[in-house]
């Protein structure tokens, strides 16, 4: 159980020393990325301007305020909640965002499957759990929306954010096939009889 | 009592921003049951980031989540009120778009098949508006229920037969919380349709996971059934956010109807963790934010 602040962009190296229980601080940039980008970028081939090399991907859609473009906002966009979404919708696009854009890190609440652990196995990435809902919270991590691409499938649009001490997140998908959620899951399936059979409901 | 829209309209909007801000009370001591009761370390750390969020949210006057959800109103009625109906669906209608353009919020709702958001929280069908009637005297009550969509996603609807009995219905209940794991953003309140027909029993099971809690289900059978299945799902130990511990669920809260004689329906919908909700009580005295 390690804490490792990292800067990004990564490289394999960082992302492959991460193991299931470690904890992560960011630095630096962060891109928002959900759905309706995801689905624009792999199913009607759109192209993001950004290059996202080594960087964290972050599951969410924030709650902006337009503002006059300043050097604070240079966007037109000041954030005021931005949180983190359930990824698991995401599950199909984890392999092509690392294979075509270099992504790393995926950060989001809930987890996700065995394709993203597959990704994160033959490309060198990590999944970092987010406590969800905590939305008040992560904002305060967040400094400015430094760019924003694809912007007219707001709020589904590719954000970049400059973060400051963006955690602790915890690390719950590693590259060598640890899966806290798949552990848990396990868990709670060899529960379940038992269970059953407390509740007079066995099969 | 004349039920003024204008008055329901700035109501509407008011209810959707106090929703997403302040978790209310009976929420915010499900939190404290269960930090009492959690053993797990991770999930320790997680109720305790969750309450921190709370604190956070309240002092910077932020949305406690990002997630602005479907927009849900649940208007009720009492005695001697005239109103017009019409005139009051619209002005909820407008009451949500101003705040999402006033605020502004983020609009979280698109048309099913084009995808496109209208950037005002507001759509074909949405707001859901629900109207009921109560005996109430010169009383109007607007419940507004901003309903998260990672929690909503766990929803769930089975057309058991009478065979299956309620042992059946129990077993959905527990092999659909196994599913949802950290999905639906535990710990849940997890909402229990029984009988009635396929949409009652989902609206049912909607009424069940956005009731307070410390409420019980007014049927004694219902109620027996609610306590049984919620120590059951603290015994999964899927824990908060999925990632291990006993608070997978504040409650299940179960709600019945009569069905026929050849169904046996069950339906679950998830309310996550941020379960917000906000009340306004409208009387010829003026209006109480409850």
């Amino acid at each position: 159980m390690t804490h490792h602040v990292l800067e990004t962009p990564v490289t394999e190296a960082q992302t492959r020393a991460l193991k299931v229980n470690d904890t992560v601080t960011l630095e630096k940039t962060l891109f928002g990325i959900r759905d309706g980008t995801l689905i624009a970028m792999f199913d009607r081939d759109r192209r993001t301007t950004f290059d996202l090399n080594g960087h964290a991907l972050l599951h969410t859609a924030p709650n902006v305020r337009k503002v006059p473009v300043s050097n604070e906002s240079p966007t037109g966009y000041a954030p005021l909640c931005i949180g983190t979404t359930t990824s698991q919708r995401m599950e199909r696009f984890t392999r092509p965002v690392m294979e075509r854009e270099g992504a790393r890190i995926i950060i989001g609440k809930g987890g996700m499957g065995d394709q993203t652990l597959a990704a994160f196995r033959d490309l060198g990435g990590a999944y970092l759990a987010v406590v969800g809902g905590a939305a008040a919270l992560e904002t305060t991590w967040i400094e400015a929306i430094e760019a924003v691409d694809m912007d007219d499938l707001h709020p589904e649009s590719l954000w970049r954010f400059r973060i400051k001490n963006f955690g602790p997140l915890l690390v719950t998908m590693d590259s060598h096939g640890g899966s806290l959620y798949d552990r848990v899951q396990g868990e709670a399936k060899a529960r379940r009889a038992k269970i059953l059979a407390g509740l007079g409901a066995s099969e | 009592m004349q039920l003024d829209p204008k008055e329901v309209e700035e109501l509407a909007k008011t209810l959707y921003i106090r929703a997403l801000k302040l978790l209310p009370p009976d929420i915010k001591r499900g939190f404290e049951r269960l930090q009492e009761r959690e053993t797990d370390a991770t999930g320790r750390a997680i109720l305790d980031t969750m309450v921190q969020n709370i604190a956070v949210a309240e002092r910077t006057r932020n949305l406690l989540c990002q997630d602005t959800g479907i927009p849900i109103y649940n208007v009720t009625i009492g005695r001697n009120v005239e109103f017009d109906g019409v005139a009051v669906k619209e002005a909820i209608r407008r009451g949500c778009e101003r705040a999402t353009k006033e605020h502004p919020l983020r609009s979280s709702v698109v048309h099913p098949v084009t995808r496109k958001n209208e950037q005002t929280s507001c759509g074909i069908g949405v707001p859901l508006i629900h109207v009921d009637f109560d005996g109430r005297e010169q009383t109007v009550e607007i419940e507004m229920i901003p309903k998260g969509s990672g929690s909503e996603n766990g929803s769930f609807l089975q057309m058991l037969i009478p065979a299956d009995g309620v042992k059946a219905v129990k077993r959905f209940v527990i092999d659909k919380v196994i599913e949802c794991g950290g999905r639906v953003c535990p710990p849940t309140i997890v909402g229990v349709g029984i009988g009635g027909t396929s949409d009652l029993c989902m609206h049912l099971a909607k009424l069940a996971a956005t009731r307070p809690l410390g409420s019980t289900c007014s049927d004694p059978e219902g109620a027996k059934i609610e306590a049984e299945l919620s120590e059951a799902v603290n015994e999964l130990g899927i824990g908060p956010q999925g990632l291990g511990g006993r608070s997978t669920s504040f409650r299940v809260h179960v709600e019945v109807a009569a069905t026929h004689i050849t169904m046996n329906p069950v339906a679950v919908n998830i309310q996550c963790h941020s379960a917000r909700r906000a009340n306004a009580v409208i009387t010829p005295g003026g209006i109480d934010f409850r």
